[in-house]
């Protein structure tokens, strides 16, 4: 089956076309003559490699009511993905090869992008002791990526054991920084609103701390770390002085992370309580210079599916988390290409090689190019339309979006070859 | 007025004069009756969903609907709604089924009367929540310092204790400001929020300093269980530093008042022959906030005079 992608703007550079056969590219030119081929009109489109997320919810296995692998896959789909990272906070915990392989076999069933498994660093995300993490590379699942998150590893001991034990997997460990003795009951952000709106502080320094103390780790013990969702201006800082010192260490920031702030706490609608809290708008400049220098590695979601009931309460009372596969590259396309920030190649870097590299994942995160698998995404720069909780792919709804315009309409996708979403709708 | 009285800055200068206004002439209107009773609100029915014990507020609250003439509903809900299962929005929505024209809420979440506001079409009224504000605590403190005073404007008001907790200290520092009062606060650094100075007050951590200059003195309660989490050292330490006794009662000017919300920790923050001294208008205040609480339900659902 061969496809002819006519007239596309690969990384919104000069047009060509682009044949896709067998899953691979394999052709890019100008006017590609192509007799049986199906042919797709991208006239205007940018084709971007098809996107990679380090930190996704799927919250299958336990909270199906929320999302489901195929639910959440359909969603990454339509967010231009092909390949999402489960994070390991499901019930049961992916703490075993039984759970990573289950959840990997669920995503190899949808279809719709590669679903691959995150491990937790220890069992049960209770930070005593790790879980078998060997079991989990080894299996179908080949997980990579150990990570806690939701939880810190904060056992200063136990996290440099897990960042030893992990080199000889080729394997990463993906830290939520949050110390916990300084965030006991933090619902937002510490600053003039918490003070004035009675919600207890969540400091900047309960993350910057973890951060540093890890790249002190992970320097001394030789290992790579990753850092989820960085939220602060003083947490890329320390980022900046640990790369320009040599240690391995990656990180990620969050769309919501990119373009909100804790303003959106005044009303205490709960769709805006995430940990870590939405900061400050220096905070927010700083991230994206972060980004953009690649002191941050990746765009990464926290796509954080909850169900109305555990989102239509007191702000106190409910789960922290918002969606995220839908918009991301709406979001990086307000926040980073249409500020200069980042070209077109630099949102491939950020959101597909990257990414792609720190999960080890092979056929993923390619350039376009001859021969690369045909992993791509076809996106509209020039469409704007109104985020409607609604109409989302996501089982849930908490998108922080709702009624805020935004850049970028993602009109295909493709893994190897086979288109997932076609004119903005899933294929399946 | 608007709609809702969720928190002090829903009040402009204008309709904070007027809620004090109105509670004075409920005063005037009932003092020396012997039927405490006035018709206004007859056929209206008002809420008091009170999801953390609190008898002093609910029963002040209760006893203004009622002077009023509304129909009360008491609806106690321990514990947060989770915990209870029914969620407080489907609460909310039985009130409005039942036809509640006001709901008056007190909730352990901050901003739960915000939430609640959403959900319904009569008026909300924040009865406490959380650690955020209790607005009607400050207009009734407002209206007791007015009273003693004869004025707001210039007034100096050190409010003294737990900030960080406090709701009471959130409202009032919002309101005296709106009405001309300058607060300082004093406090532990560590009773003080981060991002207290963004607050229209002066902040000092030293209470002997800032006494001889305060026309009121509004003590703050302070649980002894903070000092388990490391925000003071020991209860006789907090008390040594910032309780007000008899001693530091002296350095106050001659017209002064001491003032507290309560429930007080007799010993802890406040000593007990300045609790009952003549500068203490702290039964006072229990009285005006019943005033207070009418001037609010009238406004709120009988409509400002225009």
């Amino acid at each position: 089956m061969s496809v002819l992608i006519t007239g596309a703007r690969p990384y919104g550079e000069t047009a060509a076309d682009i044949l896709v056969e067998d899953g691979r590219i394999a052709a890019i030119g100008e006017s590609l003559p192509v007799p049986g081929a199906d042919v797709v009109d991208a006239a205007g489109l940018v084709a971007l490699p098809g996107l990679v997320d380090l930190h996704t919810h799927l919250r299958e296995p336990g909270r199906e009511d929320a999302e489901t692998v195929e639910t959440g896959s359909r969603a990454a789909a339509l967010g231009g993905y092909t390949a999402v990272h489960a994070m390991a906070n499901t019930d049961p915990v992916a703490d075993t090869a039984g759970v990573v392989e289950q959840v990997w076999r669920l995503g190899q069933q949808a279809g719709l992008v590669d679903v691959v498994p995150v491990g937790a660093v220890t069992v049960g995300l209770a930070g005593e002791r790790l879980a078998e993490l060997g079991a989990m590379a080894d299996s179908a699942a080949r997980v990579r990526v150990f990570s806690d998150d939701g939880h810190c590893v904060a056992d200063p001991a136990l996290m440099r054991r897990a960042l030893e034990y992990v080199k000889a997997l080729d394997g990463v460990v993906a830290q939520h920084a949050e110390e916990p003795r300084l965030t006991v009951g933090a619902q937002m952000h510490e600053g003039d609103r918490s003070a004035r709106l009675g919600l207890t502080g969540w400091p900047a320094a309960a993350e910057e701390a973890i951060i540093a103390r890890d790249v002190l780790l992970a320097d001394h013990v030789g290992a790579r770390l990753h850092v989820c969702h960085v939220s602060t201006a003083g947490s890329v800082e320390i980022l900046r002085w640990a790369k320009s010192r040599g240690v391995q260490v990656t990180a990620e920031v969050t769309p919501h992370h990119l373009l909100l702030t804790d303003e959106c706490a005044e009303g205490y609608d709960p769709v805006f309580k995430v940990n870590p809290p939405l900061r400050t708008d220096p905070d927010v400049q700083a991230v994206r210079v972060g980004l953009a220098e690649g002191v941050i590695d990746a765009v990464a979601t926290d796509h954080a599916p909850h169900a109305v009931e555990d989102k239509e309460t007191e702000w106190a009372s409910a789960r922290p988390g918002m969606l995220g596969l839908e918009q991301a590259l709406s979001v990086v396309v307000a926040t980073m290409v249409e500020t200069g920030l980042l070209d077109w190649r630099g949102v491939a870097d950020r959101m597909s090689a990257r990414p792609a590299a720190i999960g080890r994942l092979d056929g993923h995160g390619r350039p376009l190019a001859p021969g690369e698998p045909a992993n791509l995404l076809l996106l509209d720069p020039g469409a704007r339309a109104v985020v409607d909780p609604a109409a989302l792919a996501s089982r849930s709804r908490n998108s922080p979006y709702a009624g805020r315009e935004l850049p970028g309409r993602v009109v295909a996708t493709y893994l190897r070859g086979v288109p997932t979403v076609l004119d903005g709708k899933a294929q399946r | 007025m608007k709609r809702h009285l969720l928190e002090a800055a829903d009040l402009d200068r204008a309709d904070a004069t007027l809620v004090l206004d109105t509670a004075a002439q409920i005063d005037q209107a009932l003092a020396g009756r012997e039927v405490k009773k006035l018709p206004t609100l007859r056929g209206r029915t008002v809420v008091n969903l009170f999801y953390e014990d609190s008898t002093r507020t609910r029963i002040s609250f209760e006893l203004a609907a009622k002077r009023l003439s509304a129909d009360v509903l008491n609806f106690s809900a321990k514990g947060s709604s989770v915990s209870k299962g029914e969620s407080l929005k489907d609460t909310a929505l039985t009130l409005e089924a039942m036809g509640s024209d006001a709901i008056v809420v007190r909730h352990s979440a901050s901003g739960a009367p915000h939430r609640l506001a959403n959900w319904v079409r009569g008026s909300v009224v924040n009865a406490g929540d959380g650690t955020h504000e209790h607005p009607t605590q400050a207009l009734l403190d407002a209206y007791t310092i007015r009273h003693r005073l004869g004025r707001l404007e210039g007034v100096r008001v050190a409010v003294v204790g737990d900030v960080l907790h406090s709701r009471v200290a959130r409202s009032n520092v919002r309101l005296l400001h709106t009405l001309g009062a300058e607060v300082t606060l004093v406090a532990p650094p560590t009773l003080l929020p981060v991002g207290v100075g963004s607050w229209p007050a002066e902040v000092s951590y030293d209470l002997d300093a800032v006494l001889p200059k305060a026309d009121v003195v509004m003590m703050l309660r302070v649980q002894a269980e903070r000092m388990n989490a490391s925000y003071f050292p020991s209860a006789r330490e907090y008390s040594r530093r910032y309780g007000l006794d008899a001693r530091r009662v002296g350095a106050l000017g001659d017209d002064a008042i001491v003032m507290h919300p309560g429930p007080m920790i007799r010993g802890m923050e406040i000593a007990a022959e300045v609790a009952d001294s003549v500068r203490s208008t702290i039964v006072e205040q229990v009285g005006n906030g019943v005033s207070v609480r009418m001037a609010v339900l009238y406004l709120l659902l009988g409509g400002a005079p225009q």
